[in-house]
């Protein structure tokens, strides 16, 4: 039993240094949050025999990460932003793998009737028109981005909002939506961070489908002509089989409480 | 992580009927549940994260002591032309928020950063500098407190017996060596709890550097407030048995005559 | 046998704290032997002038002369406090701890320790914590602690201030016999009656100035000066 810990704290401690090959991946936290995640790295250990380590967190956080060379490569989603970052030269590509969806989530009762919009512009307009608390994520998130992109659509200026129903909560979903969830507010979450959300309270889905809603994820491997220490065949080897028809039968058939999450969409 | 299985255990005694009046108190019920149950268990991800909080926060203290408790005990006995302002900056440096620190070794420790060439980010190493960082002034100020006191009773002495500094501050930090322990054991109770700094430097990387606290963010996170509240309890419980185990292997609290 | 450190004198010794004078001008001489009493009301002065002696006090003004340098004299003194530093220790490493100091290795300083603890009668305390030991064995363990390191000069400052009739006999024995072994003594007392029993000479201060230094026998008999007078009558100096 002694032994079997001092063992547990020496590999805990020592992981870094003596597994065969690994590599981080930054991620977002909704991709984390989905457990797609959780079927993949298995499998990727397996075919590559390659330990893909994921760093958590928003996309702001995780480009961040990637110009400076701490992690091998990123998995975001906010495309304006990950050609930028390929443009200053800190990713030689991105690679589109697959595309999840964002969905509107408000108290059960649906004060502002968005239920019943045709499109999420007119949905955000009902929000907007009825001042009744929304919660935004306010930290430069890839959902951040999306849900600033959706309100500029629908001619709108979140920064001009006042702060009596427009909540910009600086923080990761599963916090913003507790904050929702407390406010009975409405709140733009990606759909597998809500599905396995445990905290939902008078919370429901209510809008969803618009194709303005869709949230394509690219991968982008760190630039090892800048960054010479970067794991680059083992980035270039994660992507190849997250291309691959592989990846492709496991993204296509995750199911999350019987629904579909991610749709593959790459071009090999 | 395998930790998941167990919430859904307890929460398979969640009563859907339940008012939401109740709905907290059911919480920390099933958050007592989930910390009973992942001990019991023996959960492999909660030893593996138990343990690295373990190593983590012990070898910070550790190094945060050696600095720092002679150093406060330095400052106690030194009499110099910036003590005072070097107490007042210590005093502040101990309400250091956790997240600058972090922030801090972060961009000292980035591949972009002065240290990077170390490739320490993301590890453990990175969490216990970061936790050293936040101790040392903690530890040291206590230690200064503490042995500022033994050295007005001891001064005398010390002085009429013609000792030399390092004499003074071995005598004083060896017969303060309670009031030093507990000042160790204020550093690990911070230490053991801190959330802030070692999430930015370590990153929580499942399997290497997810500690308890960094789980409990996570959980949070997702909402799984009793998983949450269990990983919660289980670090109360391990504080309190460190802090136990390091009295009854000192006697300090048996023989405490002093 | 390194040579004496004494003779001693002081030349116009002043002794100030925060812009007051404490002490002096003081200019006394304390020969190679004796066993010098200072005496006078609270306040005189009694505990800055021994502890400007031995070193623990900065001067203001003034030399004191010593026969030998330094780094001698500050060796070869000891110093014993009205209320006694305990150590958080047991008695017998409060007794060590001047030795360990020295450089002594901790077994041998140990033995020795306990041999002085013997002398002074505390052998059965060796091993308790000095924490509990009672005000009368405090004082000897004092002792024993400055006797240990075989001072050439001995202060005391009013060792037996707070102990009953029998811890100040014991005191007293025990001073005795130290200074019968060739040790010199300068203490300070209140009380009359123990000054009349141990000393040789007597410094009678007021107001932070020596009023006298007469031998024994005459101060007590035929004391010079007036408040010395008034302070054997039993009156109230102030």
């Amino acid at each position: 039993m002694k032994i079997a810990l001092m063992a547990a704290v020496l590999s805990a401690c020592m992981g870094v240094a003596c597994a065969a090959d690994e590599m981080k991946l930054a991620v977002t936290t909704s991709f984390h949050n989905s457990g797609l995640s959780d079927v993949l790295l298995p499998e990727i250990k397996k075919d590559l025999g390659l330990e893909v380590q994921l760093l958590v967190v928003g996309t702001g956080q995780a480009l961040r990460l990637g110009a400076a060379g701490d992690v091998d490569a990123i998995l975001v989603h906010s495309k304006q932003a990950e050609l930028d970052f390929v443009t200053q030269g800190n990713a030689p590509h991105r690679t589109e793998i697959m595309y999840n969806d964002f969905v509107l989530v408000g108290p059960s009762d649906d004060p502002a009737a968005v239920a019943n919009a045709k499109h999420i512009v007119e949905a955000l307009t009902a929000i907007k028109t009825a001042s009744h608390p929304f919660v935004s994520r306010g930290d430069e998130s890839g959902t951040h981005k999306k849900e600033r992109a959706l309100w500029h659509a629908a001619n709108e200026d979140p920064t001009t909002f006042p702060s009596d129903w427009y909540m910009a909560v600086g923080a990761g979903m599963g916090a913003s939506l507790n904050a929702a969830s407390g406010m009975s507010a409405y709140i733009l979450s990606d759909r597998a961070s809500w599905l396995k959300f445990g905290n939902k309270g008078d919370l429901a889905l209510l809008f969803a489908g618009d194709e303005a809603l869709f949230n394509q994820y690219a991968y982008l491997p760190i630039n090892a002509q800048t960054h010479p220490h970067v794991n680059d065949k083992a980035a270039h080897a994660l992507e190849n089989w997250l291309i691959s028809d592989r990846a492709k039968d496991l993204i296509n058939g995750y199911r999350l409480n019987g629904e579909v999450l991610f749709i593959f969409n790459a071009k090999p | 992580m395998s930790l998941s299985w167990v919430f859904s255990n307890a929460g398979s005694l969640n009563v859907e009927a339940l008012t939401p009046k109740t709905v907290t108190m059911n919480d920390i019920l099933q958050g007592l549940i989930s910390a009973f149950h992942l001990i019991v268990t023996l959960d492999p991800d909660l030893i593996e994260i138990s343990l690295r909080s373990l190593y983590v926060t012990t070898s910070a203290v550790a190094i945060a002591a050696v600095i720092g408790l002679p150093f406060g005990c330095w400052l106690a006995v030194r009499r110099f032309r910036f003590r005072r302002l070097t107490i007042a900056v210590l005093n502040a440096l101990m309400g250091l928020p956790p997240v600058v620190v972090g922030l801090i070794v972060y961009l000292l420790l980035s591949r972009s950063g002065p240290f990077g060439v170390f490739g320490l980010l993301f590890t453990p190493t990175a969490m216990i500098i970061a936790q050293v960082v936040i101790l040392t002034p903690l530890i040291a100020s206590i230690a200064h407190q503490a042995i500022r006191d033994l050295w007005a009773e001891y001064h005398d002495l010390l002085i009429s017996l013609n000792t030399t500094r390092g004499q003074r501050i071995r005598t004083l930090l060896w017969d303060g060596r309670r009031a030093l322990l507990t000042a160790a054991l204020a550093g690990f109770g911070r230490g053991i709890g801190e959330v802030g700094a070692i999430m930015i430097v370590g990153g929580n990387i499942d399997h290497v550097t997810r500690v308890l606290t960094t789980a409990i963010a996570l959980e949070t996170g997702k909402g799984e407030f009793a998983l949450a509240l269990g990983l919660g309890f289980v670090l109360i419980l391990l504080a309190i048995a460190v802090n136990l185990v390091i009295h009854s292997l000192s006697k300090t609290e048996v023989s405490g005559r002093w | 046998m390194v040579g004496s450190i004494l003779p001693l004198s002081l030349h116009q010794v002043e002794v100030r704290k925060r812009g007051k004078r404490l002490l002096g001008p003081v200019s006394v001489a304390f020969p190679s032997d004796g066993f010098t009493m200072v005496m006078g009301p609270n306040g005189a002065g009694k505990s800055t002038l021994l502890k400007t002696i031995h070193g623990l006090e900065r001067t203001a003004a003034g030399q004191i002369e010593w026969n030998a340098p330094q780094q001698v004299v500050r060796a070869r003194q000891a110093f014993v406090f009205q209320s006694p530093v305990i150590m958080r220790r047991t008695t017998r490493e409060n007794v060590a701890y001047p030795m360990i100091v020295r450089g002594m290795q901790k077994r041998a300083a140990s033995e020795l320790a306990q041999s002085w603890l013997e002398r002074v009668g505390l052998a059965d305390a060796a091993e308790r914590r000095a924490r509990v030991l009672s005000g009368g064995e405090r004082q000897k363990m004092a002792l024993a602690r400055a006797l240990i390191t075989d001072p050439e000069l001995l202060f005391l400052d009013e060792p037996c201030a707070n102990l009953d009739g029998s811890a100040t006999r014991e005191i007293e024995h025990l001073l005795q016999t130290a200074h019968t072994s060739g040790i010199r003594v300068i203490m300070a007392t209140h009380d009359i009656g123990q000054a009349r029993r141990l000393a040789t000479d007597v410094v009678f201060l007021h107001k932070g100035q020596v009023q006298e230094h007469t031998p024994a026998p005459e101060f007590f008999e035929n004391p010079q000066s007036g408040p010395a007078k008034a302070y054997l009558n039993g009156d109230i100096v102030e």
